[in-house]
């Protein structure tokens, strides 16, 4: 392992010089130190935390996400997997990925005045489309958009324990739970946003219960989540709010709809009406709403979705492409989009992968070290990143 | 006297017979008087006898008649089946056997089978005496005849060889670095085998001093002289690796080499075609090895064979595999693959992976349920009333 030796050496040149007293120079030796600090982690990691600023000679290197943006941003976001790592390691280290640092670089060309453009994130189960996408959220952030992030679509379809008819539309049916949990996590995340935005309408929601016209986003979520009966229209007009304002000239934010999961709103649903017959997504108000965001009449802002099999309903465990996943309704609703694919980790990324988990002593068998170890795990694994986390938990 | 256990296919053969076209009217009577024989016994007077009377005992003149019967209805098979009556083996009459009574029974010994009455029937001490009632054998009173008639031969042997040491000794030939006795790869005959050669119980202590005394004249000089005595009492052991085949190193268009082999366990079979590209790609029914095997146990035993001989990351693999579950699937592969690997590799090595078990197909098969038992060995709830 000739790069891990030179990582130790360099360190051990950083410590020779900071153990050398001197009463003259010491800010000089201060200087020494500081120059050679960010040398000896540059293999696998980076010191490049803004996403705006990674670049190609930045794939495979992890980069830290910041505690305070993970706690704002990523109420609900994360894989569960990856918040354990997070909490073992007490740090959030991502790695920089070539589809990811694709969709950011379009990002940042995006025209404000153009409709919205659509980014799919697809490939094999396990290959990283959620970590993608969480990275091209952060980079939204740091960039200061709004962010209208829905974790998993599927969560919407199944599982449901109440199902109430829709008060605003009968042929639809709400979902106050999760509406309720979704709107209580936006609050999190768009904390700064919420009184400078103003609606631009009245909505009533009972006889006595009203949201009048310019009143900040913040009252009308908050009247969300305290009305839990009617929180599924709360979100139906978040979304039309922030729909018809961004990108006009006197609101000054840029949406950022990230959804992941996003072939369960055209799937099938395994939540069954009073009578037993199957429910339609399209009847459930929560994904009416969010279909409606997903098409690409509104500007100033910027579509991002990933696919996932994981969590779908009735498709094959094989599948994984967009036509097959999202069926033909969704693509053709989708279509026209930029598909970014991802797949397993190249041979730079994988060393990337394992040279961190031995920094964070995490690869803790001592054959797992040596280099028949690890083309042991390579064959194990296949370079699947999910595969290489699950075999590397036991190692 | 009427064989019930065992089916002997004169008897068979002789109905047979009687349908073909080719008959002798003496055979079809004796053939029809045995079958009669049978038929006659009914099954009340069978667990009479074996109750009481213990193994059966067959005389020697009807251990000749089954001989004699025993040929003839080879000599009329080869007739059947078109060949030489002169020339017609053991071999020939299984495989005939074989093809005119198909059976799909799972015990090889409950098969058709035909062959020479000495092998069917057990051996069996023919009458010790003689009309006078004075037994033949000198040593008959010692209760153990066979065995204290080989221990004194062994005896007398290892007399002879110290009688030939001193003949040398006088002559002044004598020296310690002769030729020494070569038994080849061969083991001592077991007790059960003892037992079975000199028709008559050996008890273990018996035996131990038989395998003692047998040491010692291998000990002495110049035992080479005995050899063939000893020999009769060692069993030759099979060179295992005389037998292995190793599959052909092919090369395709691009010059790439590659060699192919099939595997199988309990019910699944598979053929798999070993590259050596170099890439570590593994594709099985089409799909990604990934996606066919999700089960970690899987992965790792279809990696044993290369990480066995260090061949990590050189080969691509191509299979197909049908049949059985996920678990026999991947041992299947396993076997397919070491076979396959066996083209790319040494001597050293393909004995290091033979004795590591990589190439012995595993023989283990579901077991059978039988009647009056749930299922193979689980019997039923017991009730007490």
């Amino acid at each position: 392992m000739a790069l891990q030796r030179l990582t130790f050496r360099l360190r051990q040149t950083v410590t020779h010089v900071r153990s050398l007293h001197t009463s003259g120079c010491t800010q000089q030796q201060e200087a020494v130190a500081v120059e050679s600090q960010p040398e000896p982690f540059s293999v696998f990691r980076t010191q490049e935390n803004d996403p705006g600023c990674q670049t190609e000679k930045h794939i495979g290197q992890h980069y830290t996400l910041p505690s305070a943006h993970i706690n704002t941003l990523f109420p609900h976001g994360l894989p569960w997997r990856f918040k354990q790592r997070v909490k073992t390691f007490n740090e959030a280290c991502m790695m920089v990925r070539q589809p990811a640092l694709e969709v950011i670089s379009y990002l940042k060309k995006t025209d404000f005045s153009k409709p919205a453009l659509r980014y799919l994130f697809y490939g094999p189960k396990g290959t990283g489309k959620t970590m993608s996408l969480c990275h091209t959220v952060h980079f939204c952030y740091t960039q200061g958009w709004l962010v209208l992030h829905v974790p998993d679509a599927h969560l919407w379809v199944k599982n449901c324990k109440e199902l109430l008819p829709s008060s605003y539309n009968s042929s639809r049916f709400d979902q106050p739970l999760q509406a309720a949990e979704w709107l209580r996590n936006f609050r999190i995340t768009s904390e700064q946003f919420l009184s400078k935005i103003k609606t631009k309408q009245r909505y009533v929601w009972t006889k006595r219960e009203s949201t009048e016209e310019g009143s900040p986003l913040g009252q009308l979520v908050d009247q969300g989540i305290s009305r839990v009966k009617c929180s599924s229209d709360v979100v139906g007009a978040v979304m039309k709010e922030l729909r018809l304002q961004s990108g006009q000239p006197e609101s000054n934010f840029h949406l950022a709809v990230a959804v992941d999961g996003v072939n369960a709103l055209w799937g099938r649903s395994t939540i069954m009406k009073q009578d037993k017959s199957a429910m339609d997504p399209g009847e459930l108000t929560l994904v009416y709403n969010l279909r409606k965001l997903m098409q690409n009449d509104w500007i100033g802002g910027a579509i991002i979705t990933a696919l996932s099999q994981t969590g779908s309903l009735y498709t094959p465990k094989s599948v994984y492409l967009p036509q097959e996943l999202l069926g033909e309704r969704g693509f053709d609703y989708m279509d026209p989009f930029i598909p970014a694919s991802v797949s397993n980790y190249s041979e730079k990324e994988f060393e990337s992968c394992c040279l961190y988990y031995m920094d964070r002593h995490w690869l803790q068998h001592p054959q797992s070290q040596t280099e028949e170890g690890k083309k042991e795990i390579i064959f194990l694994s296949n370079r699947n990143p999910r595969m290489l986390e699950r075999i590397c938990a036991f190692l | 006297m009427a064989v019930s256990c065992v089916r002997t296919m004169g008897l068979v053969l002789g109905k047979s017979v009687n349908c073909s076209s080719s008959l002798d009217a003496v055979m079809s009577q004796l053939s029809r008087q045995v079958l009669g024989r049978q038929i006659c016994v009914s099954c009340a007077l069978h667990r009479k006898n074996l109750a009481a009377a213990g193994p059966e005992k067959f005389t020697v003149e009807f251990i000749q008649k089954q001989a004699e019967e025993f040929n003839i209805g080879k000599r009329h098979l080869a007739n059947m089946m078109g060949e030489d009556p002169e020339s017609f083996t053991q071999e020939d009459i299984d495989r005939s056997i074989a093809y005119l009574f198909p059976s799909g029974l799972f015990d090889k010994k409950a098969r058709p089978l035909m062959k020479h009455p000495e092998e069917i029937f057990p051996k069996q001490r023919a009458i010790q005496w003689g009309a006078d009632r004075r037994p033949f054998h000198f040593l008959f009173y010692t209760g153990k005849q066979m065995y204290y008639s080989v221990m004194h031969e062994l005896y007398g042997k290892m007399l002879k060889i110290e009688k030939y040491q001193d003949h040398l000794r006088a002559k002044g030939l004598f020296s310690q670095d002769v030729k020494q006795i070569s038994l080849g790869t061969s083991r001592w005959f077991t007790k059960e085998e003892l037992e079975a050669l000199l028709v008559e119980t050996i008890s273990t202590h018996d035996y131990n001093h038989f395998i003692q005394l047998m040491e010692r004249l291998l000990s002495l000089p110049y035992c080479a002289t005995e050899v063939e005595f000893v020999l009769r009492y060692r069993r030759q052991l099979e060179a295992p690796s005389a037998k292995r085949i190793v599959p052909l190193l092919q090369r395709d268009e691009w010059g790439v080499a590659f060699s192919t082999s099939d595997g199988c366990r309990k019910t699944s079979n598979c053929s798999v075609v070993l590259r050596e590209c170099g890439s570590g790609c593994i594709t099985i029914n089409g799909q990604n090895y990934l996606h066919y095997f999700p089960t970690l146990q899987d992965r790792e035993q279809l990696m044993f064979p290369f990480q066995f001989t260090g061949m990590l990351g050189r080969f691509d693999l191509e299979c197909t595999v049908s049949g059985g579950g996920r678990s026999s699937q991947a041992g299947a592969l396993r076997l397919a693959t070491s076979r396959a690997l066996l083209s790319f590799l040494s001597e050293r090595e393909a004995e290091n992976m033979r004795q590591a078990g990589l190439l012995t197909p595993d023989p283990r098969v579901r077991e059978r349920k039988k009647p009056g038992q749930e299922g193979a060995r689980r019997k039923f709830t017991w009730n007490k009333r």
